[in-house]
């Protein structure tokens, strides 16, 4: 038999391959479906229809100079970007992505999986507010203070309104929650809870049209100004890594995970899986494509005023309902 | 009311976007597709010849008169019997334009008498070096074997068949590498005064 390390080990390895693979070509495809909705063409210089573009971009990241300001904490200022992207990297440890009859196709089942998510995914903040305290320049800084206050604002509505869910699943492991999915899925009874953990999902992702936090037309680059080279190219990272997993959970809370649509269950359920996460990815990328940026007051009183309300009421209402049925 | 007018206005924002999605694009794949001129292009320059091999420039310099960035220099010299250069009493012995002074505006053109330089539609032109952009009379004049040129008046409209033929021919015109233009015009405005006593 194995070693039980030897095959966490083997399974990390495959997962966090296979997410740095799309992460490339989630970004390929941002950059894609963002210049057809802009009526470009799109990246299409390195390789057939710009599928190299990934490694060209790695390559040109590695070879950039790596600047540290004078007025930087030296040390915080290094570390910041790995703490974005190993949080925004053990969340996919606990993801699963299909099951078979051999198993849960998931480095570790854990059994309070969307928990341990929530949890590493709040860290992740520590890496952006550090990166731009760390900075010693300004911009980084108001970047920073926005990314906290925004990421408290709507971290509080997103758990909210995934808490309808775990109420109907009655588990907070992940796989359970899918397995509850089997005949209806989440996002019919949950259809408020998921409209708003879309919305916040965004917030919490720093994307368009809540990318206050890097706004580029008022804070040059945001908490990463200062950042070059590899370093930034690992906050690149992080924020495509947030996207997977934020699009990850959404098929796995509202989409029935890798439940087959229409009965077709010849089709395995890791297609399934992808097909969900892809679709919710590209509503990400279409919302970038429409939509522009929110006024900061606006943002805040959204998340406060609009959003955290309607959770706590779809929170309520689900909760009635299910103690009524028993 | 206000609620559902934004909801209205959201949908139809995404609807937009989504039908950008397939929507043909208008860009043109530039170094594989090339866009069609239009019949008055005005791009770099040629010196055309008569048919029987003659230079058409007969080095009145009335093009550099009339050039509004001083960007082209003639010196002109005598035919003699022996080298007839051009019909007339006498032909450019050196002409250079400065493609990067030149503002294409085409007076140079309208300026000649003999109709000898004329612009083509020839655009691509870039290069590393400031002192490439000195065209003489080894780039500027159409070579003997390749016929007398195209006046504008007949040039037709479609995608010049030998773009960027010329700007990729080696310049044989000596040119310092710290090439200024002023100073360059300079010493060729000596040379004109040696040559004309």
């Amino acid at each position: 038999m194995v070693p039980l390390w030897v095959v966490v080990v083997l399974k990390s390895a495959i997962v966090l391959f296979i997410v740095v693979t799309t992460f490339a070509y989630a970004m390929l495809a941002e950059r894609k479906v963002l210049a057809w909705m802009q009526l470009r063409p799109g990246p299409n210089r390195v390789g057939p229809w710009g599928l190299l573009q990934p490694a060209a971009d790695a390559a040109k990241m590695l070879f950039k100079e790596d600047l540290t300001p004078a007025t930087a904490d030296p040390l915080i200022y290094r570390l910041a970007p790995w703490l974005s992207m190993i949080t925004a990297m053990g969340v996919f440890a606990v993801i699963p992505f299909s099951e078979t009859s051999g198993g849960l196709w998931s480095v570790g089942d854990v059994n309070a999986g969307i928990l341990f998510i929530f949890a590493l995914t709040s860290l992740g903040v520590y890496g952006i507010s550090l990166a731009g305290w760390a900075s010693g320049s300004k911009y980084p800084l108001l970047g920073s203070v926005r990314s906290t206050a925004q990421m408290i604002s709507y971290e509080l509505a997103m758990t909210l309104s995934v808490v309808g869910v775990l109420i109907l699943a009655g588990t907070t492991s992940l796989a359970g929650i899918v397995h509850a999915q089997s005949t209806l899925w989440f996002v019919v009874p949950q259809f408020a809870g998921f409209g708003i953990y879309l919305i916040t999902a965004v917030a919490e992702t720093n994307r368009a049209p809540f990318d206050l936090v890097e706004a580029e037309t008022e804070l040059v680059g945001g908490f990463h100004t200062e950042y070059s080279g590899l370093r930034f190219g690992l906050f690149f990272i992080a924020e495509y890594l947030n996207m997977i997993t934020v699009a990850c959970i959404a098929t796995l809370l509202f989409f029935g995970g890798w439940n087959p649509l229409f009965g077709l269950a010849a089709i395995p359920g890791i297609v399934w899986f992808v097909l969900k996460a892809g679709l919710v990815i590209f509503v990400y990328i279409w919302l970038r494509a429409t939509l522009p940026r929110l006024r900061y007051d606006r943002l805040m009183a959204f998340g406060w005023k609009i959003l955290l309300p309607l959770a706590t009421l779809n929170l309520m209402v689900t909760a009635a309902i299910v103690a009524w049925k028993g | 009311m206000r609620f559902f007018s934004a909801i209205g206005a959201l949908v139809q924002g995404f609807f937009t976007t989504f039908q950008f999605f397939f929507q043909k694009k208008p860009t043109i794949a530039y170094p594989l597709v090339k866009k069609q001129h239009a019949p008055r292009f005005h791009g770099l320059h040629e010196l055309r010849r008569y048919a029987d091999g003659k230079e058409r420039c007969i080095g009145c310099e009335l093009c550099a008169i009339a050039c509004p960035a001083n960007a082209i220099t003639v010196i002109g010299a005598e035919n003699t019997p022996e080298d007839r250069r051009s019909p007339g009493e006498r032909y450019a012995a050196r002409y250079e334009i400065d493609e990067l002074r030149c503002i294409f505006c085409g007076l140079c053109e309208e300026a000649c008498p003999t109709d000898a330089i004329v612009l083509t539609p020839r655009f691509e032109m870039s290069d590393y070096r400031r002192g490439s952009f000195i065209y003489a009379k080894d780039r500027l004049l159409v070579p003997a074997e390749a016929g007398v040129g195209t006046a504008p008046d007949e040039r037709p409209n479609g995608i010049p068949g030998d773009l960027g033929a010329v700007s990729a021919q080696k310049s044989t015109v000596d040119v310092a590498s710290g090439y200024g233009a002023t100073w360059r015009g300079e010493i060729l405005k000596t040379e004109r005064r040696g040559l004309a006593g």
